[in-house]
């Protein structure tokens, strides 16, 4: 667990004083993969560094697993940090070393016997999947490998939380997601509390429990992920979802309403963990006289939930479009009738009753 | 009058022993002058402003003195330290003082040439600052270590050549005494022909090692 109580940090340039931190009140869950997004310089890469005081707060405290790590004693606070586990951008590994001599490293620092040593590293090197890389030099692997030795580098010590920097951002989108399922199955298999910070939504959405949004030092939006994504508040935070969820209503769908008769209504329907698409749909065509045409779809998973939106056209009379609109909303389904709008906005009038939100 | 054979194979072994002397000396104290500058500096693992402001400026100063003028300034200091202000031997102790700074200097720029990224890692895994030295900023720098040590010793060969102000001896004074002050040319072009000979193979000595270290083909 880690917990920030009015952490503040501030840099003094020159005669400038930089408020990175300004009282950070944020608490990551034992378990958690909890994320940290904003733009740059928001104060992300400085409230991990506070962590394990690669930056010491200016005020307030960190607390990790319930320690004050600026309160302990040189020797104290080295063996605190072997339970602190962190992974870096740009991988920050020797390169004057074999993979091997990477990944022993902490362990070579603390003063460990060899035999020891080539058991823990073979062991952390089949869980990242590069127990045949042992020998080979830093500069002799990929992106996606190196950053497989900094995650191994960092189990060594058998850590219970770890620190990721924008561990994949320097990573193309296919070796991102391999390795972020491998920072997953560090959380699952290993219990491993993970703090990872990054400006992809992606990252995000794909592994994250728990999400805290950054802008000027401040948190300024924190919650489960499911949230985060249905029902963003800031505008900051509507932008990172919308980065990834396209949550606008093409111009084609405003064009139809254009064309629209009494007999037609364009909704937009948005599932959170609920069944997706095709039976609602076909059952409200059975059920009632209408017709159910999806006009744009765009559903992704979080956290192995369905969530995404789909505008639908219900052609019918207007009774029997009420009752299907009635019925889609006791599903569960949230619901919004799109209608014309004024000007370049795509703003849309809403009417809704509830929706299910789960996690 | 025709220098013989055997005086030019002593001055060039002259040559050697001062070169390898205050290059063991000169590449001690330039490690741990050049190590000081860098983990002393503002925001370094080992800041301290007070030794930083004492050996950067003592480390200028040294490196400003032409040689020739540190070789006579420091007898009465290289007589206290070996006994004769004469010789071979004397004239290692300038060539240190001479050697050293210029050796910081460039084990200085090699070890701030280390990502800073690694040094992050290594405070992360809890690494002391003698740790961080001698595990990861010296392997790290290892290559280009090997090179200005390179540098330096060619920087040596050079200097020993005004040795022979201190009756030091070796090939650059044999081509003085012999050569410039007796017109022998034939001994000029000899010890030159030695010395492009021993500079090229120190530098194919010290590309060889610095590039099996990087790994390159
Ligand atoms: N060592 C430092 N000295 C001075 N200012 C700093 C230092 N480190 C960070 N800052 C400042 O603190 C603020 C937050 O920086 P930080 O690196 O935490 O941002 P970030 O959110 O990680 O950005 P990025 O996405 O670019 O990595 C910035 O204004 C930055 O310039
Ligand atoms: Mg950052």
């Amino acid at each position: 667990m880690i917990e920030f109580i009015n952490t503040t940090k501030e840099f003094h340039v020159g005669q400038a004083t930089v408020k990175a931190l300004n009282h950070i009140n944020l608490t990551i869950q034992k378990g958690d993969i909890f994320g940290v997004i904003g733009f740059s310089g928001a104060g992300k890469s400085t409230l991990l560094r506070t962590v394990n005081l690669l930056e010491e707060p200016t005020s307030g405290e960190v607390l990790v697993n319930g320690k004050n790590l600026t309160k302990l004693s040189k020797k104290q606070l080295r063996e605190e940090k072997k339970n602190i586990g962190m992974i870096f951008q740009h991988f920050n590994l020797l390169h004057s070393k074999t993979v091997f001599d990477n990944v022993a490293m902490p362990l070579v620092l603390s003063g460990a016997n060899k035999s020891k040593i080539a058991a823990q590293v073979q062991e952390v090197l089949t869980f990242v999947g590069l127990q045949d890389k042992a020998h080979r030099f830093i500069d002799e692997l990929s992106g996606g490998q190196k950053q497989r030795v900094g995650i191994a580098r960092a189990l060594i010590t058998k850590p219970t939380i770890l620190l990721c920097d924008e561990a994949t951002s320097a990573l193309d989108p296919q070796t991102t997601k391999s390795i972020l399922a491998l920072l997953k199955r560090v959380n699952s298999e290993y219990g491993i509390t993970i703090l990872m910070i990054t400006h992809e939504m992606e990252v995000i959405r794909d592994i994250c429990n728990r999400v805290a949004v950054m802008e000027n030092g401040q948190i300024i939006e924190e919650d489960n992920v499911l949230h985060i994504f249905s029902a963003p508040k800031q505008d900051t935070t509507k932008n990172f979802v919308q980065s990834v969820v396209r949550n606008e209503i093409p111009q084609s769908v405003y064009e139809q309403l254009n064309v629209i008769d009494g007999s037609k209504r364009i909704y937009n329907m948005k599932f959170i963990g609920v069944d997706v698409g095709q039976p609602v749909v076909s059952q409200v065509a059975k059920k009632f006289a209408v017709d159910v045409n999806v006009l744009f779809g765009n559903i992704t998973e979080l956290q192995g939930i369905p969530f995404g939106h789909l505008i639908v056209e219900l052609v019918g009379s207007a009774t029997e479009i009420q009752k299907a609109f009635l019925y889609i909303q006791s599903k569960n389904i949230h619901m919004e009738e799109v209608v014309a709008h004024e000007g370049e906005h795509t703003d849309y009038h809403q009417r809704t009753v509830g929706y299910a939100v789960h996690g | 009058m025709k220098v013989s054979t055997q005086i030019i194979i002593n001055a060039l072994l002259d040559t050697l022993y001062m070169v390898s002397i205050s290059l063991i000396f000169g590449a001690i104290l330039g490690f741990i002058l050049g190590i000081v500058l860098v983990v002393t500096r503002k925001g370094h693992i080992l800041e301290n402003k007070i030794i930083f402001s004492i050996v950067n400026p003592v480390v200028n100063t040294l490196r400003s003195i032409p040689f020739i003028i540190l070789l006579v300034a420091i007898i009465p200091f290289t007589r206290l330290l070996v006994g004769t202000a004469i010789g071979t031997t004397a004239a290692i102790v300038p060539l240190v003082l001479h050697i050293g700074p210029y050796i910081s200097r460039l084990i200085e720029n090699s070890l701030l040439e280390v990502d800073e990224g690694i040094i992050e890692a290594a405070k992360a895994m809890g690494a002391s600052p003698f740790q961080i030295i001698h595990k990861f900023l010296l392997p790290e720098a290892f290559p280009s270590l090997i090179l200005s040590v390179t540098t330096a010793t060619i920087g040596l060969i050079g200097a020993t050549a005004m040795a022979g102000a201190v009756g030091g001896g070796g090939l650059g004074d044999v081509a003085i005494t012999y050569g410039y002050q007796r017109f022998d040319n034939v001994t000029i072009l000899v010890t030159v022909v030695l010395l492009v000979v021993l500079v090229q193979i120190i530098q194919s000595i010290g590309n060889t090692i610095e590039r099996k270290l990087r790994r390159v083909a």
